[in-house]
């Protein structure tokens, strides 16, 4: 049964050939037997799970409404405040951490009756591409365990593909969603920066952050987005425009779609597995009717360069909050007030934290600031034109999602500057706010997963939607499942 | 573009991380390889360019100044790593040197 999407687990439900508690037993079989490899959760609480469960098995017993997500388990990336329930961010500095409030997500999905099954493992911070910057494990890759799954969303992709739960939510700032779920061959989607209110998502880069589904397929993701997307006030951020019923227009397919492919997206570095996988599904569109055309991003090789002075100059200030005073670690050195805010930060961030704050801070910094910071806002205004004339000429853009499949885990652990690039197709779209998805479309001659990558116009989800339907509708990658 | 060691540590000052030497030294190197690969930018002319902060085009966002419900003291007091038992406030170091006397 854990190999069901949310869509099935509703309708067996609907028919009564499941119940949510028997629904809850089978995932949780599944976590315990294949937890001890993949690694993917920091905390899961089963009894909280099993309350949950018997709650909506009585409010169908009582007949009374159900919400959208009724009795379908769903894992949360630890990134996301839940109340009561620890919320480490992958960090020491919050290892203790527990929100006295639930994020407008969280809250979304309690409100839809989902089971909330465990928090996820990450990057530390959100800050990585492997989650080996989590303080506390490296989740592994299910269809290949000496891989990792990608990050930093890695244990919400992981435990998706894995089929310890049917649906996660990830946070994507640079990539987090649309990597891994790639390399974990699910559906990962990111979507317009403020179709999603950030409130009680802990603060990477407030300008790049957005909360999106992971799933097995684009039907599930749709379903979850319906739920997450919306107006919340206390995100001043999070625009208020109505959400589609995403599910609804999702089997029409569009006519004359015309598709940009990105040369910038084809250059070297690209693993030929990964072209000719991705050369393969732009085929199936041109075979459905779809038109391909020609676009250029010119400065989206500049992209990654942006990303890394933005994301970190923004890392830097939203993370000086950690200072060992109000919540979190505090050294138990003895010190004067700086000398305690700063061991306690030295204590309690990992290395790849301390790196970007200090980039962060470098610079911000007094001299440096223009040559640097303000320098890669123009860079982003550039990045986000690009974007811009591509879609007067198509509707959607398709490329990789990522240059090569699941790596080995400590391959690149040592060098920062390696790992940055497996993020070199999915930052200008954060940069730029657009939406994105990745989808899977093959495997490479080891087995691993590939991900074809989808890039829409801003809150354009709905159509985005569509057009993977398309392409899912006539492939069968979506219903593979790893032997873990 | 490298940067000294000095450098490192003036930002890691700036930045409020106590790091040990070994640390600093590490990342000399690599704060160095990072800022080289960024350095990138330089080649592009981005004169005239407007910098872009934020993706939206939203500015200012105004609601009613209305009291609504919000943490209770002991809610927001609960992941305080020091409080004096029963007190309602945040334990912390003395800000003021207490050997020197307070002047204005």
């Amino acid at each position: 049964m854990s190999e069901l999407t949310a869509t099935q687990l509703l309708r067996l439900q609907a028919t009564g050939k499941a119940t949510a508690a028997e629904i809850a037993d089978a995932f949780l079989d599944t976590y315990r037997t294949r937890e001890p490899k993949l690694k993917a959760f920091v905390s899961l609480d089963e009894a909280a799970i099993r309350e949950q469960a018997a709650a909506v098995d009585a409010k169908r017993a009582a007949g009374k409404p159900l919400g959208k997500l009724a009795g379908v388990p769903v894992a949360v990336k630890d990134v996301l405040c839940t109340k009561g329930v620890t919320t480490t961010c992958a960090s020491k500095i919050l290892k203790n951490f527990v929100p006295p409030y639930d994020a407008h997500v969280v809250e979304r999905l309690r409100a839809e009756d989902a089971i909330l099954f465990g928090k996820t493992n990450m990057d530390e911070f959100a800050m990585g591409s492997s989650t080996e910057n989590s303080a506390f494990q490296t989740t592994r890759n299910p269809w290949d365990t000496d891989r990792i799954p990608g990050g930093s969303s890695g244990g919400s992709a992981a435990c998706v593909a894995g089929c310890q739960a049917p649906l996660s939510l990830g946070t994507d700032t640079g990539g987090s969603i649309r990597q891994p779920a790639a390399l974990c061959g699910i559906v990962g989607m990111k979507p317009t920066y403020g179709r999603v209110s950030r409130y009680g998502l802990i603060a990477f880069a407030s300008s790049l952050d957005q909360v999106g589904p992971f799933a097995h397929d684009v039907t599930d993701a749709a379903l979850m987005l319906e739920v997450i997307s919306g107006h919340d006030k206390r995100d001043s951020t999070c625009v208020n425009q109505s959400v589609p019923e995403y599910r609804k227009t999702l089997n029409d397919p569009v006519k004359g779609l015309r598709i940009g492919v990105p040369r910038e997206f084809f250059d070297k570095g690209l693993d030929s597995e990964i072209e000719s996988s991705v050369r393969a599904a732009l085929k199936e569109y041109e075979k459905q009717g779809a038109t391909l055309v020609d676009v250029s991003l010119p400065h989206s090789k500049y992209a990654l360069a942006a990303y890394y002075i933005v994301a970190p100059a923004e890392a830097s200030s939203n993370l000086a909050r950690f200072d060992g005073m109000h919540y979190g670690h505090r050294t138990a050195q003895k010190a004067d007030l700086i000398g305690t805010y700063a061991k306690s930060r030295g204590e309690g961030f990992g290395k790849e934290v301390q790196r970007r704050i200090m980039i962060g801070t470098y610079v911000l910094s007094s001299g440096y600031k223009d040559a640097y910071y303000v320098k890669a806002l123009k860079v982003r205004r550039l990045v986000k034109k690009d974007y811009d004339d591509a879609f007067a000429t198509c509707d959607v853009v398709m490329g990789p999602t990522t240059p090569t499949a699941a790596f080995k885990a400590g391959e690149k652990s040592d060098d920062p500057l390696a790992m940055y690039l497996s993020d070199v197709y999915t930052v200008s779209c954060n940069l730029a706010g657009i939406p994105g998805l990745s989808m899977p479309c093959g495997f490479t001659k080891a087995g691993l997963p590939i991900g074809l990558q989808l890039l829409g116009k801003p809150f354009d989800e709905e159509k985005l939607l569509r057009i993977a339907r398309m392409y899912e509708a006539a492939t069968d990658w979506h219903t593979r499942r790893p032997k873990v | 573009m490298s940067l000294t060691l000095d450098q490192v540590r003036k930002v890691a000052i700036l930045a409020r991380l106590e790091l040990p030497e070994a640390d600093l030294i590490r990342m000399q190197s690599q704060l160095s390889a990072i800022l080289d690969y960024v350095a990138q930018l330089e080649e592009l002319d981005t004169e005239g360019v407007e910098p872009l902060a934020h993706p939206l085009p939203i500015h200012n966002v105004f609601r009613p100044d209305e009291p609504t419900p919000s943490l209770t003291p002991d809610e927001a007091l609960q992941n305080a790593p020091k409080r004096e038992k029963g007190k309602d406030y945040f334990s912390v170091p003395a800000v003021f040197d207490t050997d020197e006397p307070m002047s204005h």
